[in-house]
């Protein structure tokens, strides 16, 4: 009870504090403690064998969480990865074991950083397009979402109104 | 008891943390407004002589033609390597170069933009060709075969690594920096790939006026 006041409250300071632009209520989805909000991929060149996948996973639960798997339509495997570029190396390293989600913490998916790797593309991806897939989490289980596809470089999850953005 | 006191250092550390990274994104846009066209810009780097990267290679394009070095002669070149089966950096890199050559407008025809795979094995020229058509037209891709690819490389001082993935597959480590060299070849400068867009298109136009 306090815990979920708090939690809501720490939520909107948080929600607060971002840029304006970014306040808009993303998709959410829910399965027990786990909350996904705005899933996103972006679109792939002409030929492309993979894509990537974006979001913010949050555990509102007092019990850490894993995501340990998860599919799409358009691929045939779904894999989680940490993408870096050190001292002007490219480098992408499996996360193995479960991407780990702490209670009350939230995992960012995001370009540059971790995100889901869509392996083995059975189309391509185009601004506009939504894709369907599951996440599987240790506790929570199965939770079906929807990615919305922006462009080739977006840095940021697209809206509804701007599939196009480039940064 | 001990939980709630949790929640609370949780809380409290989190609004720092927020707060933090606020007075951070902040002080650096204050300081990127203040040093913007300051020396900070660019920085004056002095080498005796021209470091040796870009050299002799021999590849094939996306249209399937030989190309040598030779072939980008006669106008700067902006040389990168990647590969296709990459999610993020590749496309990302050669979305930023198709917006530098709008950018540059009628200057972008008198620069040769490069991409080269590092993975030859699946990026053949039909791929690649296939692949292309998302970008700028004039960007180049380059492919030949896996020795090929080593001597390129090797001539730009770019490393890369085949690491095994998941289910039998393989992902690329490489160089993710961009080269520019000047209309003989010789190496000018090297684009790192967090540098911001103004940073990369200022060299690209300096590049272009020689």
């Amino acid at each position: 009870m306090t815990k979920r006041s708090l939690f809501a409250l720490l939520s909107t300071l948080a929600i607060g504090g971002m840029p304006a632009a970014m306040a808009q209520t993303p998709e959410t989805y829910r399965a027990g403690a786990i909350v996904v909000e705005a899933p996103w991929s972006r679109a792939t060149p002409g030929g492309a064998k993979v894509g990537s996948g974006y979001m913010r996973i949050m555990n509102t639960g007092s019990e850490p969480d894993r995501l340990v798997g998860g599919s799409t339509v358009v691929a045939e495997r779904f894999e989680v990865h940490r993408s870096t570029v050190v001292e002007g190396v490219a480098r992408m390293e499996p996360v193995i074991g479960g991407l780990e989600i702490g209670p009350g913490q939230t995992v960012e998916l995001k370009p540059g950083a971790l995100h889901a790797m869509l392996v083995n593309l059975r189309q391509g991806l185009n601004p506009g397009d939504t894709v369907k897939g599951m996440l599987i989490f240790e506790k929570a289980g199965v939770l079906k979402i929807e990615y919305r596809v922006g462009g080739i470089g977006a840095q940021t999850a697209p809206t509804a109104a701007n599939t196009h953005q480039g940064h | 008891m001990s939980s709630t006191l949790k929640i609370i250092r949780w809380v409290a550390f989190t609004l720092i943390a927020v707060l933090l990274l606020q007075i951070g994104f902040f002080a650096w846009h204050w300081y990127r407004r203040e040093t913007s066209g300051s020396r900070f810009a660019q920085p004056v780097i002095t080498t005796t002589g021209v470091p040796d990267v870009g050299g002799p290679f021999s590849l094939v394009n996306h249209r399937g033609e030989r190309v040598t070095q030779d072939t980008f002669k006669g106008k700067p070149t902006v040389y990168f390597f990647g590969f296709t089966h990459c999610p993020e950096v590749c496309p990302t890199t050669l979305f930023e170069m198709t917006q530098h050559l709008k950018e540059l407008g009628p200057d972008a025809d008198r620069l040769n933009v490069v991409f080269v795979t590092v993975d030859p094995e699946r990026d053949t020229p039909e791929l690649l060709k296939t692949y292309m058509e998302s970008f700028d037209p004039r960007i180049v891709a380059l492919t030949g075969t896996p020795e090929e690819v080593t001597a390129a490389a090797k001539a730009f001082r770019v490393a890369y690594r085949k690491v095994p993935t998941e289910g039998g597959n393989y992902t690329m480590e490489h160089s993710a920096s961009v080269i520019v060299t000047d209309a003989q070849g010789g190496f000018v400068s090297l684009i790192d790939y967090h540098e911001d867009k103004a940073t990369a298109l200022a060299k690209l136009k300096r590049a272009i006026r020689g």
